[in-house]
């Protein structure tokens, strides 16, 4: 076999996308199929049910259940603001009465005559799904929401955190191996996406929530600074939903790390386009990586999902090393010998042989690299 | 179940969120073997959608591969796109049983009123199921109501375990645990179209109650008490009935499942039957029981996996079985929790080199968001099997102080527990009496040398006393366990056989003295006539060589104040089962195993341990 599938993550100037924007809970989809909307535009909203606050009654009358029934004042389902009486007992000689009233405006859920709990339940909280692309309609899942179709330059990241978000992008750095210096963000950063070489700190992240910058991308970060940013060190790849006031996306890993050549180029072109990104990753069955998703213009006959290629090694493809040594260095297979060879660790493993860049000629397990589309 | 004929063929499938593995076990010569094997990847993911394409991939590939070792073309396993089970002898396969763990397997919360006594029964029903417990709600767990009723609104189960209470007793406490439940009113995590299925097994009294607060909103179902009394556990109704509705609500939703539903057939009792589809734990689980209860010994397996660690014990005389999960405790996907639970010192204690803790914690975090990589440099792979240890021990750990006696019953005391202050609730795990170690997972399972899975072993779960050592070499335990169902014979056959590569034994006193002190006093006739006799002293480890079916005639005796078995200083005369790695004869101590906190006394410790362990090239040991 002189080819092998290798995943890599997608950077390309042109793909035809389709998100589904779900609800999480059935409710009421506010757009219909082709329409066009915009990012920010909403498509779907719903009503999540309300907080519960129980509470014993029972204890709060000062009798055992199930005694407390015959001095409730309501009935489950009822409707209430804050105040309104839910139970008083007689009293003796109709003086010290105990009285219980509603801490929270809503609706009785349950009265409970074992166990003397009374359940209230807060009013349903509005839950609203918006567009995030900029696209056409080309799916109405009824009650549940849509399916959003456009064309765009794509890009995935590797690990991100924060959610969704919208901005223009900004180039700040002038090669894709440059970090970024804290002098370099200003004011003129605010509600942008910008777009750093190979490294961001700590020190630059504060500034960029400062001005109100709306989300980094980064060749690398070093885990350290993430782990201050955050207070706590991330344990499981699931994130996204950090509220550090903006969403940062890794496009290589952790480290300083020079951006790829390519996602660099790509995110130059568009400097001043607008996009969408999220930092939303889960690495596990059902993998997720974050995206960069730049709307270029198109017709709607042009939307025609291309076929998914499974991109495959074969001799000449251009690579990406993903593990030490050589990590993050570009280099084109030269050779992939079918039987397993020990590699410096004594693993056994299948190998490819490949030249770098500077011209070395290596040899790599197949799983250390990843496929760059040329 | 005895089993009536032989079957001459068997074909068991495990299909795991990426992969589908399959195996051929064949009668051969009087016994079962596992003869062949295959995979490919699993196929309940977009586009194909249907878990029985990967299966019929994973099939086809045993079927070539039997084809090509028995140069019989006429081999076929697949027949009208199903597994062929045919009764007649030279055609199709006599049996075939799949587990399955596909779609992150089988998510449970558990509830109950005191959390260490029915809270605690009932996690360990789900556990013994199979399932990962998402979490434990208790009527005295701390939270407030209103704190847990959110939780369960924002886990999404694929099922919920209710108990609480002795039969007869108070219903207060069950019956407020249910209007809790009804109040989350929660939603089940695949598809919104069903109700979301509550197995009741808690106090028979409050049967009425549960069912006026859920009957409506869930899909309730009533089981046995799963703790009648204090005394008494009976997770059996209870585990039926999770494994009844993983198949009707989990797998039935998953695509393709129906099919492979109604392919899983077998003999039993002299019909075709179906042969339930096993969550894979379940199935692991249920292997080391049919093993400990053959060979009446006492096993510990791992598995450890990129996002999880399983331990599963079998100790005591009564086999009192055990299984956690450690959720978040794996190599790759999970490692850098791994980091987070024991702490950047605890891994760089098994290091024996000079690392900056920056690229360190780049190393790992980069390993976590690539988790396919390999270790390529050397230095890479020490670092991943000292994050193994680490991962290991704190599983171990979990495991420990899970597999408890029944905490809350009362027990007529002898002196001498009195005086040991011994208490209910306290570990069975004991590693003096522990028989046979095992090891899965890709860390231990496909380490480059055997050697270092064996260190890897001693160092994370300190056996005391004498103890074998195994790996699993292809990781079939899933396979085997629901095989078990139908051939108890064929399971533990191809177990001893196929499945397990011995590793060896280790020889470990227990206890700590100085270091100048004799800590083992050894004479062992070694398979290859030389006699190894040695005062060993306290802080070292030797290896010996002792193949695999071949023993060692070995005289024991541990120094002062120390014990490996037989009571303190208490000589022993045993036969030492070898194994790919040897003899291990440790003398670092247990209760506690310290090591020192400066690097410069512990990485020549480290070097001089990991040299004798044979584990890594001379020259990174230098």
């Amino acid at each position: 076999m002189a080819q092998a599938y290798s995943p890599g993550l997608t950077v390309t100037d042109n793909i035809v996308l389709k998100k589904e924007r779900i609800l999480p809970l059935k409710g009421t989809v506010l757009v219909k199929k082709a329409d066009k909307v915009k990012a920010e535009d909403l498509v779907a909203e719903t009503l999540l049910p309300g907080k519960v606050v129980p509470f014993n009654l029972s204890n709060k009358l000062g009798v055992t259940p199930p005694m407390h029934m015959q001095y409730v004042k309501v009935k489950a389902g009822d409707k209430i603001k804050k105040g309104d009486l839910l139970a008083q007992t007689n009293g003796f000689l109709g003086l010290f009465k105990s009285t219980v009233k509603s801490p929270i405006v809503g609706e009785i859920e349950n009265i409970s005559k074992i166990t003397g709990q009374m359940l209230l339940r807060e009013p349903k909280i509005p839950i609203q799904v918006k567009a995030f692309i900029a696209g056409v309609v080309v799916e109405v899942i009824p009650e549940e929401g849509v399916i959003i179709e456009n064309k765009s330059a794509y890009i995935q990241g590797i690990f991100g955190i924060g959610g969704e978000t919208f901005g223009e992008i900004k180039m700040l750095v002038d090669s894709p191996g440059q970090p970024l210096d804290v002098k370099m963000i200003d004011d003129s950063c605010k509600d942008k996406i910008i777009v750093c070489g190979a490294m961001v700190t700590y020190a630059v992240i504060k500034k960029a929530q400062e001005v109100g910058v709306a989300g980094i991308i980064t060749g690398g970060i070093d885990d350290r600074d993430l782990n201050k940013l955050l207070g706590y060190n991330i344990g499981v790849a699931i994130t996204g939903h950090e509220e550090v006031g903006l969403t940062i996306v890794v496009t290589e890993g952790f480290g300083e790390i020079g951006m790829a050549k390519k996602t660099y180029g790509l995110l130059k072109q568009f400097d001043g386009h607008k996009a969408s990104i999220h930092g939303i990753t889960q690495i596990r069955a059902g993998v997720m990586r974050p995206e960069i998703i730049i709307p270029i213009k198109f017709k709607e006959e042009e939307l025609t999902e291309s076929e998914t290629r499974m991109s495959t090694l074969e001799i000449g493809t251009t690579i990406r090393v993903i593990r030490q040594p050589n990590f993050g260095v570009i280099g084109k297979v030269t050779g992939l010998p079918e039987q397993l060879t020990k590699v410096e660790s004594e693993t056994l493993v299948r190998i490819l042989e490949a030249e770098l860049e500077n011209g070395e000629k290596v040899i790599i397990p197949r799983a250390n690299v990843e496929v760059i589309e040329d | 179940m005895a089993d009536a004929r032989p079957l001459k063929r068997i074909i068991a499938t495990d299909c795991g969120s990426t992969t589908t593995k399959s195996i051929l076990i064949e009668y051969i010569d009087g016994e079962y073997r596992q003869t062949v094997r295959g995979e490919a990847p699993t196929t309940v993911e977009k586009p194909l959608n249907d878990v029985t394409k990967g299966v019929i991939n994973a099939v086809t590939e045993l079927e070539e591969l039997a084809r090509l070792k028995y140069k019989d073309d006429s081999i076929k396993f697949i027949k009208d796109d199903t597994i062929w089970i045919s009764e007649k002898e030279n055609e199709g396969v006599d049996a075939y049983v799949s587990t399955s763990s596909a779609g992150g397997g089988l998510q449970m919360m558990v509830t109950g009123v005191v959390a260490k006594m029915t809270g605690e029964s009932a996690e360990r029903a789900a556990l013994g199921a199979g399932a990962i417990v998402m979490d434990l709600i208790a009527s005295n767990d701390k939270r407030p109501n209103y704190e847990k009723i959110e939780r369960i609104r924002q886990m999404r189960p694929d099922m919920i375990l209710m108990a609480g209470g002795v039969d007869g007793g108070t219903t207060k406490h069950v019956a407020e645990m249910g209007e809790l439940v009804a109040a989350a009113d929660p939603r089940p995590r695949l598809g919104s179209s069903y109700k979301l299925p509550v197995i009741y097994a808690g106090n028979n009294k409050a049967r009425d109650i549960i069912k006026d607060a859920l009957g409506e909103k869930t899909d309730l179902i009533i089981t046995d008490n799963l703790r009648p009394t204090l005394e008494n556990e009976n997770l059996g109704p209870a585990r039926d009935k999770i494994h009844d509705l993983f198949m009707e609500h989990v797998m039935a939703q998953a695509p393709g499942y129906n099919k492979l539903m109604s392919w899983v057939k077998g003999p039993k009792d002299g019909k075709l039957v179906t042969i339930p589809i096993m969550p894979t734990p379940a199935a692991v689980g249920n292997i080391m029981q049919t093993i400990a209860k053959v060979h009446d010994i006492e096993v510990l397996g791992v598995d450890i996996g990129g996002a999880t660690t399983d331990i599963f014990s079998v100790f005591t005389k009564n086999k009192v079985f055990n299984r956690t999960v450690s959720a978040n405790l794996g190599l790759s996907y999970s490692i850098s929790n791994v980091l987070a639970t024991a702490g950047l010192e605890e891994i760089l204690r098994w290091v024996p080199f000079d690392i900056d803790e920056s690229g360190l914690r780049n190393m790992i975090k980069n390993k976590m968001i690539r988790p396919t990589t390999i270790p390529q440099q050397l230095e890479e792979l020490v670092l991943e099997q000292a994050i193994a240890k680490e991962a290991l021990k704190y599983a171990f750990i979990q495991h420990k102080e899970f597999a408890v006696g029944l905490k809350g019953a009362q027990r007529q005391r002898e002196i001498s527990e009195a005086f040991s202050q011994s208490t209910s609730g306290e570990s069975v795990v004991n590693m003096m009496t522990l028989d046979l170690l095992v090891g899965s997972g890709g860390v231990l399972s496909h380490a480059p040398r055997r050697n270092q899975s064996a260190m890897m072993m001693v160092d994370a779960f300190l056996p005391e006393g004498i103890t074998r050592l195994a790996v699993d070499s292809i990781f079939m335990m899933p396979q085997l366990g629901v095989l078990a169902e139908i051939s108890e014979k064929a399971a533990t056959e191809v177990f001893e056989k196929d499945c397990l590569i011995y590793l060896g034994c280790c020889v470990a006193p227990v206890g700590k003295i100085k270091p100048d002190k004799t800590a083992l006093t050894a004479k062992i006739e070694l398979p290859n006539g030389e006699v190894f006799q040695e005062d060993i002293k306290f802080g070292e480890v030797r290896l010996l060589p002792c193949g695999v079916g071949e023993t060692a005639k070995a005289t024991l005796k541990p120094g002062r104040g120390l014990d490996i078995g037989a009571g303190k200083g208490q000589e022993i005369k045993t036969e030492l089962q070898g194994g790919v790695v040897g003899i291990v004869l440790d003398t670092r101590g247990r209760r506690p195993f310290t090591l020192p906190l400066e690097a410069s006394k512990r990485v020549p410790l480290l070097k001089k341990w990991m040299k004798e362990f044979k584990a890594y090239p001379e020259e990174i040991l230098k």
